[in-house]
């Protein structure tokens, strides 16, 4: 734990950051910047989250838009993706986030590298813009043939009113052998990305998951990862780690990703869960509807992959499989533990903040710890409270105007395929000697005490933070980057990795310790300042003469 | 193998756009205002736009990009958008403090018609902009036009909130540029500089998005030009517009408003358009060409005759912003490569296809607007196989597919560094892009060769 004094350092930081502001604003702000103290192992204070960014504000954030078709949907190959609305929000979403994809073939469908838009001009605006979406659809499918269509709304379709799903039914009876669907992803939705992820999740669980009851993947332990989005090749390491260890990876949502393989997903034992926020949605609802049971896992980190590997295998209580998944783990760290020790020689007690996304903040804790370097402040883009406090503060947290907006599935068991991959008794019995499932306890109980941690982080708070506290590093996003390397301050891009990468699984953890320590140690950043900025000016003169 | 599904055969299409050749207006807004001194830009409207084009922006540059937003929910488009304006511009005064609030508009407050000269006039009357600030905005709606049309209605915006004319003339010569990269800002600059003329020309974004490490992070980085640089260019003699479609309404602006004869130019890429914006500022200014911009020309020609036999007849695709792909036909033209394709996704008007097609002959396609779009480019590709292409980042699978050099001239480009440090305006960017063609092709014609005609010397 760090000193007492500390605290009250980090106390007074928030106390001046909250003068500068009006005071509504200072108070909705001092509800979202908590100083950590974890008591009884995971009691932490209450941090509000999911609440509108402040206008004015040069905010971190993006829109549900970018969170459902960007994030969710745009690592599926094979799902043929139109944005319906002005060309803006199709051209940014295209192929900016890295996820990765490997088509089985050079015969298999891949549209990642095409951006598709109905281009709206004004006078669709004025007259709606539904029959030029049903004219896309045909020339979509007229030049493509996909097995299915996701159409995407932005801002101005919601406003017009276009009706995206009716175009989507009308389409699909023309077309019956293409599963089309639609998005309400408007981007005013919510207030953050986070909005998009529930819009994908229920879509993707009402007309995706479930459509296909025949195709299966070989083999004995079939699993789901859902919120691993394979961004710089993490998902290639995480299959490659699974093989090894004998379990079967059925599809991963959705980093390189199928349509097969989602609308077979609920053939499978057990989901797990890497991006919290992003996708436990759906991870819920297969558990209702067709009993499959999840927990949350992590694969970035050595320890974190370990681990998780572990209760995978101790999930399916087959000794084979724990045996192997041992071997695996004993083999891959041996590597790992070379370059760890050799990195943490140079990174040892450097410091880190990072503004993150939904998991990520969290999960690449684990990584920097792995090396020494200490996190002293850490918070989400658009978290909601049990991201940072735990899912066990769901039922706690209320319901307001934005999220309202969001539809709530009622699911409930399908009668013909609920199957309960294990009895409730057995459940029961393996969550009373310790089994978690459904399980997320958040970021905060992870942290030390007297951290702070920030939500919804803004450009100015980040600035004063960093003012204050000089850390050794910053990750963030592309929009924080270069604010803070212009100050010499290395800054680690933790949603496109700098275009480096895999940074999950084992591999990915050596190649994280190196990148830091090529952060932290390299030349590039000591040249920040010329020399003679850092002495003072000296004046002389020839004495010769005297 | 990227592009698999582009089938070499041309269907027409009216509804789907595939691979867009253009992005939308704000981005463009928001780069013209950042080439104003102290000026924040600020995007009102949903937060996912600004956070959009601060990000496409970011990449293009890989420098910080600051703008704000109005951070719409669902109520505030169901309500109107004023109340959030309103919040923000205290805001933004009260933490940021920049000088100018430069507004663009987005798809979302287009639809639903909030009146920002109201919302903007009931600000001051509320008292929420300090005394010497500004809050001034451009209309951009994204379903009309490019990213080039919001550059050509913020540059507008900023003559209709700036510009003066007293009465009284002063000597200097504004200079309007279209839609360029910092360096070629940089060069416009130099080149009346060499020239010694006086001079006032905005948007300037150079030291802004090209900025310097110099271990501090500057909100407002010293570029831009000053708001009351663009006051007086209301008196300026003359003026000069550098591309057309960028440009076009703000140079008419000038001249209708503050009666400043504006001259309407080709941006000047290339060895013609140099030569003629040269010339022009000569005349207009009464001066003589100094030497040391003929040895600049000089050394250009050289170059091109030394070299000539490496890219005179070789086929070129042209993929950009109207402005730059006039510029860069001018070039292929004068260094005798022969332009088959030239492809902008902004609505560039049936004058600008037409001159297109006057400068390069019949034998040229040349398509614009909403149904232009790399699809279609990489499709005529196909069919008739160039042997380099120019264009943005996004060509790059093209170029991959097709085993051809790209060479990045256009917006956005998120995989190479240069472009805002190396001009290809002026007789100096003229070489710079001449350099960058020749080795093309001639590590092209190295990787390609077999052994017994690999040669040392080319």
């Amino acid at each position: 734990m760090l000193p007492v004094q500390e605290l009250s350092s980090v106390e007074d930081f928030k106390a001046n950051i909250l003068e500068a502001y009006p005071p509504k604003i200072a108070k909705k702000r001092a509800r979202q910047i908590i100083v950590n103290k974890v008591e009884n192992t995971e009691d932490v204070p209450v941090i509000m989250a999911n609440t509108r960014t402040i206008p004015g504000i040069i905010t971190m954030r993006g829109c549900a838009y970018a969170g459902c078709k960007g994030v969710v949907l745009g690592p599926t190959r094979d799902i043929l993706q139109i944005t319906h609305g002005p060309i803006g929000c199709g051209f940014y979403s295209w192929l900016t986030r890295r996820n990765q994809t490997r088509p089985t073939s050079d015969q298999d469908e891949n549209y990642m590298t095409y951006a598709m838009s109905t281009d709206l001009q004004e006078d669709e605006i004025i007259f709606g813009g539904e029959k030029k979406l049903r004219a896309a659809v045909e020339e979509a499918v007229a030049l493509f043939h996909p097995k299915a269509i996701g159409i995407f709304a932005t801002c101005p379709v919601g406003l017009i009113g276009d009706d995206v799903h009716a175009v989507a039914r009308a389409m699909e009876e023309k077309y019956p052998d293409i599963n089309i669907f639609a998005f309400s992803c408007e981007g005013y939705k919510g207030v953050s990305q986070s909005a998009g992820h529930h819009v994908a999740n229920n879509k993707v669980f009402t007309d995706v998951v479930g459509q296909d009851d025949t195709f299966s993947k070989p083999g004995e332990f079939k699993f789901n990862i859902l919120g691993e989005y394979n961004i710089g090749g993490d998902a290639f390491e995480i299959e490659r780690i699974v093989e090894d260890c004998g379990l079967t990876l059925h599809s991963t949502f959705s980093g390189n990703s199928t349509y097969q393989e989602f609308s077979s997903a609920h053939n499978v034992d057990l989901n797990v869960v890497m991006c919290h926020r992003s996708i436990n949605y759906l991870a819920e609802m297969m558990d209702k509807k067709y009993g499959i049971p999840w927990f949350k896992v992590n694969f970035v980190g050595a320890e974190g992959t370990s681990k998780s590997l572990r209760k995978i295998a101790q999930f399916y209580q087959n000794d084979d499989l724990a045996k192997k998944t041992e071997a695996v783990i004993e083999r891959e760290m041996v590597e790992v533990a070379k370059v760890r020790d050799d990195v943490k020689s140079r990174c040892e007690g450097k410091t880190a903040v990072l503004y993150v996304g939904g998991s990520r903040a969290h999960h690449y804790q684990d990584l920097l710890r792995e090396i020494g370097v200490v996190t002293i402040s850490a918070g989400y883009e658009f978290a909601h409270r049990d991201d940072y406090e735990g899912r066990k503060v769901m039922p706690s947290i209320t319901v307001d105007a934005d999220s309202r907006n969001i539809e709530e599935l009622s699911v409930e068991a399908d009668p013909a395929r609920y199957k309960p991959r294990i009895s409730a008794e057995e459940r029961a019995k393996r969550e009373s000697e310790g089994f978690e499932f459904a399980d997320y306890h958040g970021m905060m109980p992870d942290m030390e005490d007297s951290t702070l941690i920030i939500d919804d982080c803004n450009h100015y708070e980040l600035e004063e933070l960093l003012d204050r506290f000089h850390p050794d590093l910053v990750c963030a996003g592309v929009k924080e980057k270069y604010v803070v390397q212009k100050r010499g301050i290395p800054m680690k891009q933790l949603h496109s990795y700098d275009y480096m990468g895999p940074f999950a699984g084992y591999k990915g953890a050596i190649n994280f310790y190196k990148e830091i320590d090529r952060l932290l140690n390299c030349n590039a950043f000591k040249f920040t300042k010329a020399p003679w900025d850092t002495e003072p000016e000296l004046s002389a003169t020839y004495s010769y003469n005297d | 193998m990227l592009l698999r599904h582009t089938p070499k055969e041309i269907s027409e299409r009216k509804a789907l756009t595939i691979n867009p050749a253009k992005t939308c207006q704000p981005v463009g807004a928001m780069y013209a205002a950042l080439g104003i001194h102290r000026c924040l830009p600020h995007s009102h409207g949903s937060q996912g736009c600004c956070a959009y084009h601060r990000s496409a922006l970011t990449r293009h540059y890989a420098e910080p990009i600051m703008a704000s937003t109005s951070s719409f929910t669902e109520g505030a488009s169901v309500f109107g958008g004023q109340s959030n304006m309103l919040e923000s511009i205290q805001n933004i005064f009260a933490l940021y403090d920049p000088d100018i609030i430069a507004v663009n508009t987005t798809c979302l407050s287009e639809v639903i018609g909030d009146d920002l000269k109201q919302i903007i006039n009931r600000a001051m009357g509320d008292n929420k902009i300090p005394p010497g600030k500004t809050v001034m905005y451009a209309s951009t709606p994204s379903f009309k036009g490019s990213h080039v049309t919001g550059y050509a209605n913020m540059l507008s915006a900023i003559v209709q909130n700036f510009a003066v004319a007293t009465g009284t003339r002063n000597d200097a010569i504004t200079i309007l540029p279209s839609f360029i990269e910092p360096s070629d800002m940089s060069e416009i600059k130099h080149i009346a500089e060499e020239m010694g003329i006086k001079y006032i020309m905005y948007p300037d974004t150079s030291d802004v998005v090209n900025a310097p490490m110099d271990g501090k992070f500057h909100m407002y980085p010293k570029g831009g030009t000053t708001k009351e640089l663009i006051r007086q260019s209301g008196d300026s003699r003359r003026a000069i517009a550098l591309g057309r479609v960028g440009v076009f309404p703000a140079a008419q602006l000038l001249d209708t408003k503050c009666k400043v004869k504006t001259d309407i130019l080709d941006l000047p890429i290339g060895i013609t358009a140099t030569d003629t914006f040269v010339d022009t500022l000569r005349k207009i200014a009464g001066v003589t060409v100094p030497e040391s911009i003929n040895d600049e020309r000089g050394r250009l020609v050289d170059v091109l005759c030394d070299k000539a036999q490496y890219v005179y007849g070789k086929k070129v695709s042209l993929m950009g912003d109207p402005d730059t792909l006039f510029g860069l036909a001018q070039f292929c033209k004068d260094a005798g490569m022969q332009v088959l394709h030239v492809v902008t996704g902004t609505p560039a008007g049936a004058k600008w296809d037409r001159r297109v097609k006057e400068l390069l002959g019949d034998g040229t396609i040349v398509k614009s607007g909403a149904q232009a779009d790399l699809f279609y480019l990489h499709q005529l590709m196909q069919n008739d196989k160039p042997d380099l292409l120019f264009g943005n980042t996004y060509c790059k699978y093209i170029a991959r597919d097709m085993d051809i050099p790209l060479i990045r001239t256009a917006f956005p480009i998120y995989d190479r560094m240069g472009h805002s440090y190396f001009p290809i305006t002026g007789y100096r960017g003229g070489l710079h892009l001449l350099i960058k063609v020749l080795d093309a092709f001639m590590d092209r014609q190295d990787r390609d060769a077999p052994e017994e005609k690999f040669e040392l010397v080319m």
